[in-house]
Parts: structure tokens; sequence; C-alpha cells
């Protein structure tokens, strides 16, 4: 059982909302469309969903072409961003409403409906109404009745970007266990890029409109084919700056080093390298290091990680480094850039090489 | 007591100070009414209201106007229903002029339709019919309702009728088992607003209607009897006449709380 986009395209009035693409999602695991807000991911995911029908091209589902099919005949489940519940409706009806609507037994409902709350912990709340639940349980109730169902797909659309830092960890730690060995294909849309590796699976990444890698999740983190894939899966930024290949050695405005491994194939000439932030580090690593001299202007912390923006010149770099370190803003401090994982890609975006430690 | 508090004691003692005075005068005979003033009732009586309850053409304007006002809210939710919807999810050529326009509609005088509405309706056999006075009063409900019910309808967001389709659920059942019970505080403020206009409209009622379908508000207008000025009886009738609208606002007053909020009551 597949879910496929053949050739689609989307386009509302004039504007085009998403451009030629062929997508094809298998069953187990979670398949990623990862983008930033307003790339394109939830109309990819109401046109895999039927909630819209494409310009042209056709979606194929189980095998069937079920371009023009409505939602409600095609077996699916949906989770929105915002906690979508039948409001007047108590926990139980709502778990129970896609099975009654879909003429299930009673008994039957029943013994659905119990065995889903328990997976999601709704038990105590099955009398309960939704509004008087917290943001967390009132997505738990939409995850219960997305999958009660037991339908051949399900979506979800953000479905933790509204909830608080630590309920999003909880559910989603919690997620792979609540959705595997169903047999479901699973599409998952999602903002993080964080998110995206955590889920593993397939991702897509999907940039205005268009998709501009799908694979392996951990295979595209690791080789982004052109510099929106690795500038969309990167967060924070991906590091971008020109830099010239002469010889064995790159020269980056002052900074010099020699290539190895793939980079040293590539002919002399201009090239744009990306570096992850977690690859520029404020201590020296053990890795082969260029230090790097920089003025630091602004520092944050997430969560136990420490963010460091600092610029030499006009350019301003981010640096990304587990634990919490001090850097006074304002004064210098010596980085460390790691060549071995910098991105080389050509005049035209396209990947020319990787540094040897990948990923 | 402090003053803070007098003051909205004051204002609202002159509010009910006419509801009073009817409420007095309806348990008062008509010779105490035009013998002089008099603050409370010096003989309680509840002849008028016998009389009200026990002659037919009293109390049948009563139930004429409770048949046509009851007609009226259910034609016009029922018409206001599927165009709010429409209003609140789709967007269609010219569709913010229409709604607009739908609202001015209340601003147009029920004299100036008085006339076509009288010769149209004897034309079509109408006249002096409950129906008759319902559509007519539906001039100025629909888009009223429609008015509030696009407010409602629009708080509840577009994913849950997504949601709905992809449950499984048909648009019919998912309109009348989902939506219409998500938004039924803004159908009962509607219905609310409906039941007012049409109980309180009296130009078109009365100028539609001959025996058959004479509202109460008509025949409060039979001020003289061969007993002369009867405004003891009349001071009942007004009375009863109120009661209904209290009734009905004393069921939906939270909702319309909530209408209010929304700016569309």
């Amino acid at each position: 059982m597949t879910l496929e986009l053949r050739n689609v395209t989307k386009n509302v009035g004039l504007e085009t909302h998403i451009y030629e693409t062929s997508l094809k999602f298998e069953p187990g695991g979670f398949n990623i469309l990862l983008g930033a807000t307003n790339a394109g991911k939830s109309t990819l995911v109401r046109l895999l969903a039927g909630l819209e029908r494409p310009t042209q091209g056709e979606v194929w589902f189980d095998g069937r072409n079920v371009t023009g099919e409505s939602p409600q005949r095609r077996n699916i489940s949906l989770v929105h961003q915002f906690f979508i519940n039948y409001p007047h409706m108590t926990v139980y009806e709502n778990i129970a409403s896609p099975l009654r609507v879909g003429g299930v037994a009673k008994p039957e409902i029943d013994r659905r409906v119990r065995e889903t709350a328990d997976i999601l912990q709704l038990g105590p709340m099955l009398k309960r109404r939704p509004q008087e639940l917290s943001g967390g349980q009132q997505q738990r109730t939409a995850l219960a009745r997305a999958i009660v169902k037991q339908s051949k797909a399900i979506f979800l659309d953000e479905p933790l970007a509204n909830l608080d830092y630590k309920l999003r960890e909880e559910l989603r730690e919690q997620l792979p266990d609540i959705l595997d060995e169903r047999g479901t294909v699973v599409v998952y849309a999602t903002s993080e890029p964080t998110e995206a590796l955590l889920l593993g699976g397939h991702t897509a990444l999907v940039h205005q409109g268009h998709v501009t890698q799908f694979g392996r999740t951990t295979d595209i983190y690791r080789s982004p084919s052109n510099l929106v894939s690795a500038r969309v899966f990167s967060d924070p930024p991906i590091n971008l700056a020109p830099v010239e290949k002469r010889a064995d050695q790159i020269h980056l405005d002052n900074l010099t080093w020699s290539v190895r491994g793939d980079a040293a194939t590539l002919g002399d000439g201009r090239y744009t390298i990306g570096i992850r932030p977690q690859h520029i580090t404020p201590t020296r690593p053990n890795a082969p290091s260029v230090p790097v001299h920089g003025q630091v202007k602004i520092t944050e912390l997430s969560g136990s990680e420490s963010i460091a923006h600092f610029s030499i010149g006009d350019r301003i770099w981010v640096s990304l480094s587990p634990g919490v370190h001090q850097c006074q803003v304002g004064e210098p401090h010596e980085f460390y850039l790691i060549p071995d994982h910098c991105y080389y890609f050509d005049g035209t975006g396209a990947l020319a090489a990787r540094g040897t430690a990948h990923g | 007591m402090r003053l803070r508090s007098l003051v909205p004691l004051i204002y609202i003692l002159f509010l009910m100070l006419p509801i009073y005075w009817l409420l007095a005068m309806s348990f008062k005979t008509t010779n105490e009414i035009l013998g002089g003033f008099s603050l409370f009732p010096q003989r309680w009586t509840l002849a008028n209201y016998q009389a009200i309850f026990t002659d037919p053409t009293w109390y049948w304007g009563y139930i004429n106007s409770i048949i046509y006002v009851s007609l009226n809210s259910i034609i016009s939710l029922l018409a206001a229903l599927p165009a709010a919807y429409a209003f609140s999810r789709f967007r269609f050529l010219g569709d913010k002029h229409l709604f607009f326009w739908l609202l001015t509609n209340r601003m147009a005088p029920a004299a100036v339709f008085a006339l076509p509405f009288f010769q149209l309706y004897s034309a079509a056999n109408l006249f002096d019919t409950h129906l008759a006075v319902a559509l007519a009063h539906c001039l100025f409900n629909i888009p009223l309702a429609v008015w509030i019910l696009e407010g409602f309808m629009s708080g509840i967001p577009k994913e849950l009728d997504e949601t709905a389709y992809v449950d499984g659920y048909s648009f019919p059942r998912f309109f009348i088992t989902i939506f219409i019970p998500s938004i039924k505080a803004g159908v009962g403020v509607a219905a609310f607003f409906c039941f007012m206009f049409s109980w309180v409209e009296l130009l078109l009622a009365k100028t539609l209607t001959a025996v058959e379908a004479k509202p109460i508000a008509a025949t409060m207008t039979r001020t003289a009897s061969s007993a002369g000025y009867e405004l003891g009886l009349l001071a009942a009738a007004g009375v009863l006449t109120i009661i209904p609208g209290a009734i009905v606002i004393y069921f939906v007053r939270n909702y319309i709380a909530k209408g209010f909020a929304l700016g569309r009551v």
C-alpha cells in the first residue's frame, strides 16, 4: 500500500502553491514534510487527503487513482495543528464518532474507544468535554480520533506546534509507539528540523512550493543535494559563505585550509560552503579545525545548548554547542570551524562535494 | 449607602417606573385609573386579566401573534443557516457586497413595504393569514439572522469541517449533527432576535391581517368600547405582551453576552 502524488501541481488563482511534484510514501515509519511556514506543507497534506484537488496530476492511494475522490471515501485520518475536536461531544463521543459514522457495531466501538483512550492516557477524561481539557489532552483526543479508525493513512499537520515545550517533547516521544506497526502511511508535516531528525523515517524538504529533496531522513540530512535543501534542513540556519579553491587550498576571506576527500577532487574555482552551526565550536574540538577570531554579537541558550552569533568583518556566523558556554557579548572570542563537515555547492547551488565527515 | 451604588439604583428605578405603572394599572379598575393619582391599586382586581383570558377576540390576538412569530423564526433560521454558512466558508464574486447589502435591508422602514406587500399578498390569496405576516417579517429577520449566525460560524475554524469530512461525515450529517450544535449559542441568539423583532412589529402585521390572523398589538389599538375607555384592560394586555419576550430573553441571556462579544448583536 502506497500513497503517491504523480506530477501534481496546485494553482490558486494566479498563484502557484505547489509546483510539479511527485512523491511516493510507504507505510512503516514517518514520512515527514519539512519546511518553513507557508512553504506548502499544509497544501501537500490537503492534496494527499483529498481536501483539495490538484490543478494537474494524479493522487494514487492503495493502487487506485483517487484524484477526484472525496475525503469521506478514502479511509484516512487527519490531525490539525489547532486542537480540533467536536466541542459539544464528550471525549468518548469524539473518539467514537468516526466509528459511528462508519457503522461499526456498538460493543466493538466501546472496546476500541477504551483501548485507544488507554494508549493515549485519556481513560479518566472520557466523560469530559474537550474545552475542559488541557491543550495536550485536547490534542491527544484528536490523535485518538485519528487512530481509532485504523485508517490506511494518517496525516499529522504540525500536530505539536501549539503545545508547550514539555508536552511537545512528551508526545513526540510517544508518537512513534502510538503510530507504528499499524501498516498505515503516516505523513507528518513540521517546520522543525530537529523534529524530523527525532522522528526519523523519510523526509521531503519543502521550499516555496517545491519539494527540493526526498529520501531517508538521515541520508538527506547528511547530504543535502543543494543549497536550498541544506538551508531547510538546518536549525539554527546553516552558515553559508563564498569560498575559492586554488590548488588544495580553500580560501574564505582570510581563512585558509587544505581540503581532503571528495572536496580535493573539485576543480579550482568559486564555491559556496555550507557549515552547520554545530560544526563551529567555541572550544577546540578533537577533529582538525580552523581557528576563527570573531566578535561575539548575540548569545542565547536553547535548552542545554548554547548559540553564539559572532562576526568576522561583515560576515555573521552562528555557532551551536552542547552545554552552557559563557561568551561575553562584544568581546573577541576564538571559534573553531571544522572543515571536514563543510558542504561545497557549485554556482548552480547543487552539492559539489562534502567534507570527509558526514552528518 | 454610598453614592456610587445609589446612581445605578436610581437609574434602574427610572427604567422600571413605566413598567411598574403599567403593572399597577393592570390591577386597577378603569374608574380608579380615571379617578386620580394613586401609587398602588386601592382595590386590587383580577377582572382585567379575567376578561382577556375569557374573551376570544383578546386571547386569539396572542395566539395569532405567537403563531406567526414562531413561524417567522423557523423560516428565518432555515433560510439563514445555509446562507450564513456560505458567507462564512466560501469566497465568491461580490460576497462582501452582498453581505453588506443584506444588512441594509434592516434599514428600510416597514412602511415602505406595507403597500406592495398588501397588494402582493392579496393577489396571492395570502391576505389575513399567519404565513403572510411570517413571510413579510422575513424581510428584516433573515438578514439579521444571517448577520448574527455568520459571526458565530466564523468563530468555528474551517478545520472542524475538514476533520469531519475526513472522519467520514457527509456534508448534511456534519452540518446537522456537528456544526449546528457547535454554534447553538448563535442559533439561540438569532432565534431570540427574530422572535423579538417579529413580536414588536406592528405596521406590517396590522396591514396584512383583518380578522383571522389579527395580532395582539392590533387588538390593543381597540381602545374604546361600548363601556368607554377600558384602560385597565389595556394595561393588562400590555403586561401580557411583555411576558413572552421576558421568558425568551431569560433562556438566551448568557448567549446574548457572547453575541455582544462577537460584535454581532
